[in-house]
């Protein structure tokens, strides 16, 4: 069973009260891309064994979409973050560190 | 035989306002339009006769007496004048039960993923009955379950079925 704690309304959500997203921080392809790049964004997605940000919405309560951090292979959640945030937050990153030293973002804030 | 969980009622004749607005701005104004205190996240106020529900963060439901639906529908159309806001009457979308009896809890907490009995004496829910959408907060005596109208025969049969005599969930 996952429990989700939702940023908006704070409920602790079971996983039947709410609706999987799929993978968050997708980015978009602008009308600049090309069709390889907007294949990407519409099918290539990372599956990954371990740490992974997923979107999620509150379906039976508040209605709001957030976003959450969970490894994938055990289950364990990190955090929950709202789907205002472009990445995930130095809190979210933290809390992952503390279980898992070694994992590193794959991101930077500059993008 | 022993008795059921808890008598079980449909309500009619409520009257039911949504409200949706940026309540950082318009929070006060509906609160003297509907004469109700705002509510917290997650947790409605009442003052006996109307109750003002916090649904999610942008959207209150408003619950009174039938017969003041129309007065109170103008009341936050003019106070709500100018604001982006959604007033709507969603009474005859609706369908209400009432839960009264010691183990009303335990019906419930057969049908939603929560621990009923742990609610706040203010507290508002929403989650799942069964297979359908639900807002449950307390009333005197127990719970008062809201619905879609749409699965309200649902809703009914699923409730009674919870209640059922002799299926309280401690040790017998
Ligand atoms: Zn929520």
């Amino acid at each position: 069973m996952l429990i989700l704690t939702c940023p908006y309304c704070g409920v602790k959500a079971e996983e039947t009260e709410l609706a999987p997203g799929g993978e968050a921080h997708l980015k978009r392809v602008g009308p600049e891309g090309d069709d390889q790049q907007f294949e990407g964004y519409l099918f290539a997605r990372k599956n990954p064994k371990g740490v992974h940000f997923e979107r999620w919405r509150h379906a039976y309560g508040c209605g709001k979409w957030f976003l959450a951090a969970r490894d994938t292979n055990t289950l364990q959640v990190f955090g929950t973050y709202k789907a205002q945030t472009p990445y995930p937050t130095d809190e979210i990153v933290a809390e992952i560190q503390k279980s898992r030293p070694d994992w590193k973002p794959d991101w930077s804030a500059a993008e | 035989m022993a008795d059921a969980l808890a008598t079980i009622t449909r309500v009619e004749g409520l009257g039911m306002i949504a409200l949706r607005a940026d309540l950082a701005r318009a929070g006060d104004a509906i609160a003297e339009a509907t004469g109700l205190a705002l509510p917290a996240a997650t947790s409605i106020t009442t003052d006996g006769s109307r109750s003002l529900g916090w649904m999610s963060p942008d959207e209150l439901l408003l619950i009174l007496p039938g017969a003041e639906l129309a007065e109170a529908q103008q009341a936050l159309n003019q106070a709500l004048t100018g604001e982006h806001a959604l007033i709507a009457d969603v009474s005859d979308a609706r369908a209400v039960f009432d839960l009264v009896g010691a183990h009303a809890a335990d019906a419930l907490a057969k049908l939603a993923p929560v621990d009923f009995a742990a609610l706040p004496a203010d507290g508002l829910r929403r989650t799942r009955a069964a297979q359908t959408a639900a807002a449950i907060w307390r009333i005197d005596g127990g719970y008062r379950v809201i619905g879609f109208r749409s699965t309200g025969d649902y809703l009914a049969t699923v409730l009674n079925n919870a209640a059922l005599a002799g299926t309280t969930l401690a040790a017998r």
